[in-house]
């Protein structure tokens, strides 16, 4: 069980949350240029690594809001939390 | 106490079945990762192609990963006709593999039931059936009361949360012992002169002018002339030593299993609405899943919340389980695509072949994948039964879209 710390709430249950995959995948700015790959990679692609990963949340049984978080995914630590719009932080 | 000793009736504990060399520093085909798929890739190199210059690289023990990790459902109910081709190919093969490899699989056709719970899944259910019966897959819609006969402990109340309104049958489907699959797979391929090395982690894949040259590994480099995936939830990380990514996420999926118990369970359920699925293996233990962890992870462990949900919807269906305890709970990780079905054929660089993308779902694809997939590297050519699991279906938009059509938990 992970424990979560909202930027808002600080840390709670992860039970408390939903999740939402990779983070800063934007919507392309012209979907009818693209071509059929670029089209499939927007879709389908999605990072997947053995390490640190900028991934979305929402605190869905708290306060409800969508932030980011750096969290390794070989050991399932939280490295930051950040809210939407702010930059991505450096993880070193 | 009970007059029967639970377990009883199975073998004894093999004594080594395969040899342990030292990696050779070339071979014709490596495969990478020493699975039930990596495994039955050897077994059908070997018998169906006379490949035997031949190395299997795991970097555990062998069918230490997912393989160790399933709750063994074997079926071939699935909606679409490139599923309904490749599984059912499978489920042919395993009703002969224990001759075939002349060792005891525990393979058991007790019949799996796929619960509907409502009107939608009903419909969804019965047009499965429909599907399946034109593909040649036996397949029987079961109202209520049928589906009490064929599995007395399950609640048909009205009154349940998830009411039971009928189920899809499909007697051939069942479960086999998942370790003595491996066992006898590796004691094939190994016969044949095969090289199954353990402790031997790829860390690096070598390319040049776009074609494969050999890995590089923890106990030094080997070259090869084809080097073929079945690294399971490890996929994109061996993609990525070769350049080039998928469409995947590395999830955990977690199982449990309760104390021995009498037999109490005669088939296969599963409930694809409330999440959950369950037989019960032959030494006498309830054998449980679920879906999987919402997030990404390579950790091979999941979060206790959904064993809780996944114990609850248990309950639902076969109250008389509240007296049952858990013992153990596990995770695998498992590598999940956008439309739920493999991806298995050529990859983006030559002489380098992908087998990945079984998710919650390999295991019974075991003897169909190795057979496929060792027709595709031997001749270098998706076999037929493969062509519509290449990766550019994502790119081409033919995706076989198995996603919820098909009770695609497992
Ligand atoms: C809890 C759970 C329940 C499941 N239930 C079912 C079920 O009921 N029915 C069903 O059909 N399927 C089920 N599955 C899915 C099934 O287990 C998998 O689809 C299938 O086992 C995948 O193929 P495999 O056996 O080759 O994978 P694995 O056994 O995971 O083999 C992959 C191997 O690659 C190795 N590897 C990874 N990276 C490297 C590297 N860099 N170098 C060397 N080796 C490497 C790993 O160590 C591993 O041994 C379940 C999975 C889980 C986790
Ligand atoms: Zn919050």
């Amino acid at each position: 069980m992970l424990l979560i710390p909202c930027p808002w709430c600080g840390p709670r249950d992860e039970a408390e949350f939903g999740y939402g995959g990779q983070a800063h995948v934007p919507y392309p700015e012209d979907p009818t240029a693209l071509t059929d790959e670029e089209w499939a990679r927007y879709l389908f692609f999605r990072n997947n690594p053995k390490g640190p990963h900028p991934e979305r949340w929402c605190h869905a049984a708290g306060c409800r809001r969508w932030f980011n978080a750096v969290r390794n995914t070989a050991t399932n630590e939280i490295l930051a939390v950040y809210r939407v719009g702010e930059p991505r932080p450096v993880i070193v | 106490m009970s007059p029967r000793t639970p377990g009883a009736q199975l073998p004894e504990h093999p004594d080594w079945l395969w040899r342990t060399p030292d990696p050779r520093r070339s071979y014709d085909v490596v495969i990478v990762g020493g699975g039930g798929h990596g495994l039955a890739t050897a077994h059908y190199l070997a018998r169906n192609h006379g490949i035997t210059d031949v190395a299997v690289l795991e970097r555990g023990w062998l069918a230490g990963g997912n393989m160790a990790r399933n709750t063994t459902i074997i079926r071939s109910n699935y909606l679409w006709d490139e599923s309904a081709g490749i599984y059912e190919h499978a489920l042919r093969l395993w009703e002969g593999l224990e001759e075939e490899l002349d060792y005891p699989l525990l393979f058991s056709q007790r019949g799996v039931l796929n619960l509907a719970h409502s009107l939608q899944d009903v419909r969804d259910s019965v047009r499965r059936v429909e599907a399946n019966r034109l593909n040649a897959v036996d397949a029987q819609w079961l109202d209520p009361r049928q589906v009490k006969e064929v599995c007395p402990i399950v609640n048909i109340s009205p009154d349940a949360r998830y009411p039971v309104m009928g189920a899809t049958y499909q007697p051939r489907a069942g479960i086999a012992k998942h370790d003595h699959v491996a066992w006898g797979l590796a004691r094939s391929a190994d016969a044949a002169g095969i090289d199954l090395i353990q402790n031997c982690e790829v860390t690096g894949i070598d390319v040049t002018g776009g074609r494969v040259t050999g890995v590089r590994t923890s106990l030094g480099p080997i070259a090869a002339g084809k080097v073929a995936l079945c690294a399971a939830g490890h996929s994109s990380v061996l993609a990525a030593m070769a350049g080039f990514e998928l469409p995947l996420q590395s999830h955990p999926l977690q199982a449990l299993v309760s104390e021995l118990l009498e037999p109490v369970h005669p088939t296969v359920v599963m409930s694809n609405a409330v999440h959950v699925y369950v037989s019960q293996a032959h030494k006498g233990e309830l054998v449980m899943g679920a879906g999987v962890d919402a997030y990404t992870a390579y950790t091979q462990r999941g979060a206790f919340h959904v064993i809780e949900r996944q114990m609850a919807a248990a309950l639902e269906l076969f109250p008389v389980f509240a007296r049952a305890h858990v013992l153990r709970t596990w995770g695998g990780i498992v590598d999940v695509t956008p439309d739920a079905s493999p991806i298995t054929g050529l990859a983006p660089v030559d002489q380098l072949y992908l087998n990945c993308g079984w998710g919650t779902g390999g295991f019974k694809a075991t003897p169909g994948v190795g057979w496929v997939y060792a027709h595709t590297i031997a001749h270098d050519d998706p076999h037929p039964l493969a062509r519509p699991f290449c990766l550019d279906r994502f790119t081409t938009g033919a995706l076989v879209d198995e996603h919820g059509a098909a009770a695609v938990a497992h």
